[in-house]
């Protein structure tokens, strides 16, 4: 087998066995591209990558299957020649970001609002449990409610509840056409604008304010792309600024003060928080950044039905569970990882 | 076969003194709406799969929350099953009753909450019918997108419950992706809120979870919901082929072509010929396939998507292919569609609706198998086919009043779901597991992840009193059922692996 092309679950079922005997937590990682976000974890390195490459991927049925250890730049390149793409946007540039780390991260891009997360496009995954068995959930079909949805469970749980070590997603054509405007707004006439045109059939499929410009992104056939240009109006801009905001290189991201995640019900007002804002997703995610303490940063958000997560260096990068759902997620990390192996305290520390 | 709870292979059930229950019931929830008599427990008797019914010890219909959570709260302690229902139009028994349970009806949290056009969201109760829901956003331009074919009947609660589908799911996706935030009551009567007004919450995602969980995890008592704003047109294409292969072939090209149409239906000859005595929709009787194609979206884009598809409908071979009008004939296109299961109950004294999904690519080879698996058991069947996601419904005609009809329906239809399993599909798209295949689980899943299912389950519910016996099989289940099959030499391809 080529280097791309490797199945190594045998070895990764060895090692999350050897770490079930010693009772040794395993901290896993693929490119490490995420490594910020979360807690630190003690424990042996379990590392995805030598277990990689394309399962199947037929682009008529709209889906493709791959290890987890698949870089995503290799999943990437193989729709672009299909002329498809994944639809939620997970951020990668070449950081090394695999397949098995974008599902237990589950961070989308800037379509999500419309296209939907990255678990909206989980169909299928493979999954070494707490048991040390190799299984199986989902599969490559659209549609699938045979048990439990333990697939779109493992979307974002970090690790913690077993190890990904291939992922079914469905993935979609790359429109026709697109475009990309900039128009002079305030924050509040952009929030407004934004609740008015998400009750109509305008073909956004990014939107994101920095203080004083909104830009938009248009995706769809040549005749909705070219109405919505002529309706909107508004000055053209580089496609490449989308990747920029996805992978957090712009300006914005260079502040020295903490970064946090704030995701709020779309129609939320502008929040009076010290520090810097840049509003993306329609007004459902902001980023700040602020040295405002956690607790003033947190209540913030829950106040207005959402909830903010710390992108920087912090203990409790998460917001943390009432307690009631806390207990709930401990009693099924522990009913599904009964040793605590996989990734303990990623997330919270009492999980 | 028999599939109505066995507590020999399904686990033994606590036994319950009813007087009893019956009593602290009323004792502590003096307003509770219960029914305990037997002519009043008949309506109750089964869901939307008929075939199959179990009177319930008691049925509760509360209307307040305090109530659902005293009822919870008083099973809990007395370890009394709970087995919820919403509008009971489900079609594999996910609300069939226990006879050692308590049935716990939803139907009356019927009230839209709240709908947010701004946010374009809905606040329900769980007992809101899934088309009200469309309905009360309609003002806005608004509308709530998984239709499930009980539409006008079935309840939210339902819909999430078995994270129901419908004809537009290639497009706008299930039940799932169309959610934002439940409210829930734990087996033990303690509120959760699972998911949030944002587009995520911090956490494991236990609102993907507890969506398709039938019941089992917890009881649903709100959902908030997310709307879309309603297409500007929808067109429809009918396309008509000579043979199912070549039909297959265009779905493939047309999702080549990057063109995702909001509906993508395949009928097969009998089932055309059905639907077209019915409702005179005007198809072609003599097609072996016809093919419905719908674009939804804005005007100029669907106008040239339909010039798109209609040139590889003819390049894959269709003998004749013609667009609605205007809205009324494609009102009646799908008039013939929507109405196709009611068009084969005409044709036949019962008829057995399956459920299975495939790979698109082995539509062909399915068909086949199905053709001679109805030779073997010499029963007819129609074809009807959600084609943009490889979600079929055979439907199996059979006549109930003649001796061994019914067993060898179900016997026919067990094989069509393992046949499903056998090329990577699944025994179930949109209808859910309930009680109808819970033997087919065991076929779909190995003994280790239906354990892992035993494990979600008993992180929220270790007593197991959330409707036992549906969804996930028992080992012990299994171990019967796959021996009985296995003896028989029924079960297909067993040189296959396991998909």
């Amino acid at each position: 087998m080529s280097a791309h092309n490797n199945d190594a679950s045998q070895a990764l079922l060895e090692q999350v066995n050897q770490a079930r005997a010693a009772g040794t937590p395993l901290q896993i990682r693929g490119g490490a591209s995420k490594a910020f976000l979360g807690r630190q974890v003690a424990g042996v390195t379990l590392d995805t990558r030598d277990h990689r490459g394309i399962v199947n991927y037929d682009p008529t049925e709209l889906v493709i299957t791959a290890r987890a250890g698949t870089p995503l730049g290799e999943l990437s390149a193989a729709l672009e020649a299909a002329g498809q793409m994944l639809a939620c946007e997970p951020p990668h540039s070449d950081d090394g970001a695999t397949l098995g780390g974008m599902v237990a991260a589950g961070l989308s891009g800037p379509r999500r609002p419309w296209a939907g997360s990255v678990r909206d496009y989980v169909l299928g995954t493979r999954v070494i449990s707490g048991l040390g068995v190799h299984l199986r959930f989902g599969g490559e079909v659209m549609k699938n409610v045979a048990g439990y949805d333990l697939s779109r469970l493992m979307a974002g749980s970090f690790g913690c509840l077993g190890l990904i070590t291939e992922v079914s997603l469905k993935v979609l054509p790359k429109p026709r056409c697109e475009a990309h405007i900039a128009l002079h707004l305030d924050p509040q006439q952009a929030l407004l604008k934004l609740a008015q045109w998400g009750q109509q059939p305008i073909p956004i499929s990014a939107a994101c304010h920095d203080g004083t410009v909104l830009r938009l992104r248009l995706e769809g056939g040549e005749g909705s792309v070219k109405a919505a240009r002529e309706r909107l109006g508004g000055e053209h801009f580089q496609a490449s600024w989308w990747q920029d905001l996805n992978n957090r290189r712009l300006a914005f991201f260079a502040d020295p003060r903490p970064l946090w995640r704030l995701s709020l019900p779309n129609n939320s007002a502008a929040l009076e928080l010290s520090g810097e804002q840049l509003l993306d997703w329609a007004g459902a995610q902001r980023w700040l950044k602020s040295s405002a303490p956690a607790e003033t940063i947190r209540s913030a958000a829950s106040r207005l039905g959402g909830h903010a997560t710390c992108y920087s260096a912090s203990d409790s990068p998460f917001q943390p569970l009432p307690g009631a759902l806390l207990r709930y997620h401990q009693q099924l990390k522990q009913r599904l990882d009964p040793q605590g192996i996989f990734n303990p305290g990623r997330m919270y520390a009492q999980v | 076969m028999n599939i109505l709870y066995d507590e020999r292979v399904d686990g033994a059930l606590p036994a319950v003194d009813k007087p009893a229950l019956l009593q602290a019931l009323q004792a502590q929830l003096p307003d509770l709406d219960i029914l305990h008599a037997e002519e009043d427990l008949k309506p109750y008797e089964c869901d939307g799969l008929s075939a199959y019914r179990c009177t319930p010890m008691l049925v509760v219909l509360p209307h307040t929350l305090a109530q659902v959570q005293g009822v919870l709260k008083l099973c809990f302690e007395r370890k009394v099953p709970v087995v919820a229902r919403g509008a009971g139009t489900g079609l594999s028994g996910g609300a069939l009753p226990l006879a050692k349970g308590v049935l716990l009806v939803m139907a009356r949290f019927n009230k839209i909450l709240a709908i947010d056009p701004a946010a374009r969201t809905a606040r329900v109760q769980p007992g809101v019918r899934n088309l009200a829901i469309s309905q009360a956003a309609a003002p806005f331009g608004l509308y709530y997108a998984p239709d499930p074919s009980s539409q006008i009947a079935c309840s939210i609660g339902g819909n999430v419950a078995e994270n129901a589908g419908g004809v537009h799911c290639l497009k706008y996706g299930l039940t799932v992706h169309n959610l934002l935030k439940l409210e829930i009551l734990t087996v033990e009567g303690e509120c959760l809120t699972l998911g949030a007004d944002s587009l995520d919450a911090p956490g494991f995602d236990l609102l993907a979870l507890f969506t398709g969980s039938e019941g089992m995890l917890g009881i649903i008592t709100e959902v908030t919901v997310k709307l879309l704003p309603k297409p500007q047109v929808a067109k429809v294409l009918l396309a008509a082929f000579d043979s199912v292969a070549k039909a297959g072939r265009a779905v493939g090209d047309i999702i080549a072509a990057g063109i995702i149409p909001g509906g993508l239906e395949m009928m097969d000859n009998l089932a055309i010929r059905a639907a077209e005595d019915f409702i005179h929709a005007g198809y072609p009787v003599a097609a072996e396939a016809i093919l419905l194609c719908e674009l939804d979206g804005v005007e100029a884009d669907v106008h040239d998507d339909c010039n798109r598809v209609r040139t590889l409908l003819e390049q894959a071979g269709a003998t004749e292919v013609r667009q609605a009008r205007d809205e009324v004939e494609r009102v009646k296109f799908w008039a013939g569609r929507k109405n196709a299961f009611p068009a084969v109950g005409r044709i036949s004294a019962d008829y057995y609706c399956m459920d299975g999904t495939i790979p698109r690519r082995e539509l062909p080879h399915v068909l086949q198998c199905i053709a001679a698996l109805a030779h073997k058991y010499a029963l007819r069947v129609a074809n009807v086919f959600h084609a943009g996601d490889g979600n079929m419904h055979p439907l199996i005609l059979f006549d109930a009043n003649q001796p061994g009809e019914l067993e060898r329906a179900e016997a026919f239809g067990g094989e069509i779901l393992e046949l499903c399993v056998s090329v990577g599909g699944s025994i179930t798209g949109e209808h859910g597991v309930g009680r109808e295949k819970i033997n087919q689980m065991c076929a779909q899943f190995s003994s280790d992840e239906l354990t892992l299912f035993h494990a979600v389950k008993a992180a929220f519910d270790p007593h197991g009193l959330l409707n036992p016996g549906k969804n996930i099989p028992t080992l012990h289940r299994c171990a019967e059922f796959g021996a009985l099959h296995v003896h028989a030499g029924q079960l297909p391809f067993p040189d296959l692996e396991r998909f």
